[in-house]
């Protein structure tokens, strides 16, 4: 425990500098404190944000709200994005006809960025949480997808063949051995998968919907409240790295068997 | 001591019958046709310990591999007790150099495998599972994972889990040639009691005469490639087979002849 404190705290040393070079710099004028308000400013903002009670104002006690939204669409995205992407990767990596059919149209819109789908989810599915939903499936959709097809598609040969004599039936491959040994790779592409679900969500709130912390932020910049969108900024990056680190964990449990691999 | 031209009349009845089996593939890397097998004739009798003893790419792996059902013979016939061999089947046990073990499932889920999937009820399994954990010596070590297993380990559940089928032969490519001297002799040892046990018939395959001596019934020598069988000997010294003893060494003596100039072969022959 103090061994780990120990070699924490030189990491400690640079965002203490950081911060207190962003402290001295809008509270002694050296930036206008209006576009970067101080630390303790943003602080003491995200706190009215999240328990605030003060009535008519209108960031005080809403941010459980649009967190809620946001996160909402980023799990229900990344579920969206995770059932299709490995079911479909699975295909590509595993049937030659699927991986001739797909893989071209895949590659083909990989390279698109995901705004540049915005006006179609509008006009499609409205200003409504199905065109937020949309954009982060299918923008979590490609890492997935394209990561599980190279894992299924490198199963080793060897292991085929040991299920095959050990007499597996041909359609139990994919679930018993297939699957299992593509896991890690499959858990590469979720990773990438919810990373790009909260870039994405900003954006598809920025742009497609009326509530969660990237809408926030985007009304916030009306009325110039730039403290409001770093307290925006801070919270996707902590509910973010939670996200990421469940991912971690539950594919630490799922491949425990490759520990020290 | 005897050496035969093409084999020796087998004893009992016979297990795997192989005829005039040809093996012809393209190495696309040398755009060429290679004849990997070229006629092979054998007959491997019920309970017997059959080694096949080449020149690394004498086509040795390629015959396995057709046996076990893995690869499909250009022209041959090839029956496994009078029934013409189609595809892979638990009825053939396959233990491979690389182990072939299932990373993500413990020594006992690797074990259960081949029951499970043949819809075993889940008693039977538990029950002979086992019986197959003890028998190879893995007590202890059920809830592990492939991963934190010594070699000799790793070759123990690989060989329970073929076991656990009860197949109708054994088919073993060098399966300890990647483990260290002292671990390959003790697992030696372990194979030829439990075989003794069990008299159950096996084609193993190696490139160490010793290996193939001490194992062997018949040892069947193959040329360089195309592979075809140059010799069978029939080892007729008793079991336990003393490496050291002069009747053995004579043997070692004379297969090393029949094998040096396919290794010679083999070598300007031009493995790339």
């Amino acid at each position: 425990m103090i061994a780990a404190c120990r070699n924490a705290a030189p990491r400690l040393i640079g965002p203490i500098i950081a911060l207190l070079i962003w402290h001295l710099a809008s509270t002694h004028g050296w930036v206008d404190a209006r576009f970067v308000p101080a630390p303790l400013t943003v602080l003491h903002t995200l706190r009215e944000w999240i328990f605030g009670t003060a009535p008519g104002m209108p960031y005080s006690g809403t941010w459980f709200a649009h967190a809620a939204s946001s996160a909402y669409r980023v799990f229900g995205g990344f579920l969206i994005a995770a059932v299709i992407g490995i079911a479909i990767g699975s295909l590509i990596g595993w049937f030659r006809l699927f991986s001739d059919l797909l893989d071209p149209i895949i590659q083909m819109l990989r390279p698109i960025p995901i705004t540049a789908w915005v006006p179609f989810a509008v006009i499609f599915f409205g200003i409504r949480d199905a065109s937020a939903l949309f954009l982060i499936a299918l923008g979590a959709f490609f890492p997935i997808v394209v990561n599980t097809a190279a894992g299924v598609a490198g199963t080793p040969r060897l292991l085929v063949r040991a299920a095959r004599m050990l007499g597996i039936r041909r359609h139990m491959l994919l679930p018993r051995v297939v699957l299992p040994s593509a896991m890690p790779f499959i858990f590469t592409g979720l990773r990438l998968g919810i990373g790009l679900a909260w870039v994405l969500v900003i954006v598809a709130e920025m742009l497609a919907v009326k509530s969660g912390l990237g809408f926030a932020m985007w009304d916030a910049y009306y009325f110039l409240r730039m403290d409001v969108i770093i307290a925006a900024m801070l919270s996707v990056g902590v509910l973010g790295f939670i996200s990421d680190l469940a991912i971690r964990l539950l594919g630490a449990w799922v491949l425990r068997w490759s520990r020290g691999l | 001591m005897s050496l035969a031209a093409v084999e020796s009349a087998p004893r009992k009845r016979s297990r795997i019958i192989v005829r005039a089996l040809r093996k012809r593939f393209a190495d696309i890397a040398r755009r060429e046709e290679v004849v990997a097998i070229d006629g092979i004739d054998l007959v491997i009798a019920d309970d017997e310990f059959l080694t096949i003893l080449g020149p690394s790419g004498c086509g040795k792996t390629t015959l396995l591999n057709i046996v076990a059902g893995f690869e499909r013979p250009t022209n041959g016939e090839l029956m496994l007790d009078g029934v013409a061999i189609r595809g892979p089947g638990p009825d053939r046990g396959v233990v491979f150099q690389e182990y072939a073990l299932f990373p993500w499932l413990t020594v006992e889920q690797n074990i259960e495998f081949g029951l499970r999937e043949r819809r075993i009820p889940k008693r039977e399994r538990f029950a002979r599972v086992q019986r197959l954990i003890a028998s190879v010596g893995l007590g202890g070590s059920e809830r592990r994972y492939p991963q934190e297993l010594s070699g000799g380990m790793r070759q123990r559940v690989a060989l329970a889990r073929v076991l656990v089928n009860d197949p109708k032969i054994l088919l073993m490519d060098e399966p300890f040639a990647a483990l260290d001297a002292q671990t390959r002799t003790l697992m030696q040892q372990e194979l030829l009691r439990m075989w003794s046990a069990e008299r159950r018939t096996a084609l193993f395959i190696t490139h160490n005469i010793e290996e193939a001596l001490l194992l062997g019934d018949r040892v069947v020598v193959m040329t360089a490639r195309p592979g075809r069988i140059k010799a069978t000997v029939v080892v007729d010294l008793p079991r336990p087979r003393d490496v050291t003893s002069p009747g053995f060494n004579a043997m070692r003596r004379e297969i090393a002849a029949l094998l040096e100039d396919e290794v010679q072969a083999a070598f300007a022959g031009g493995e790339p």
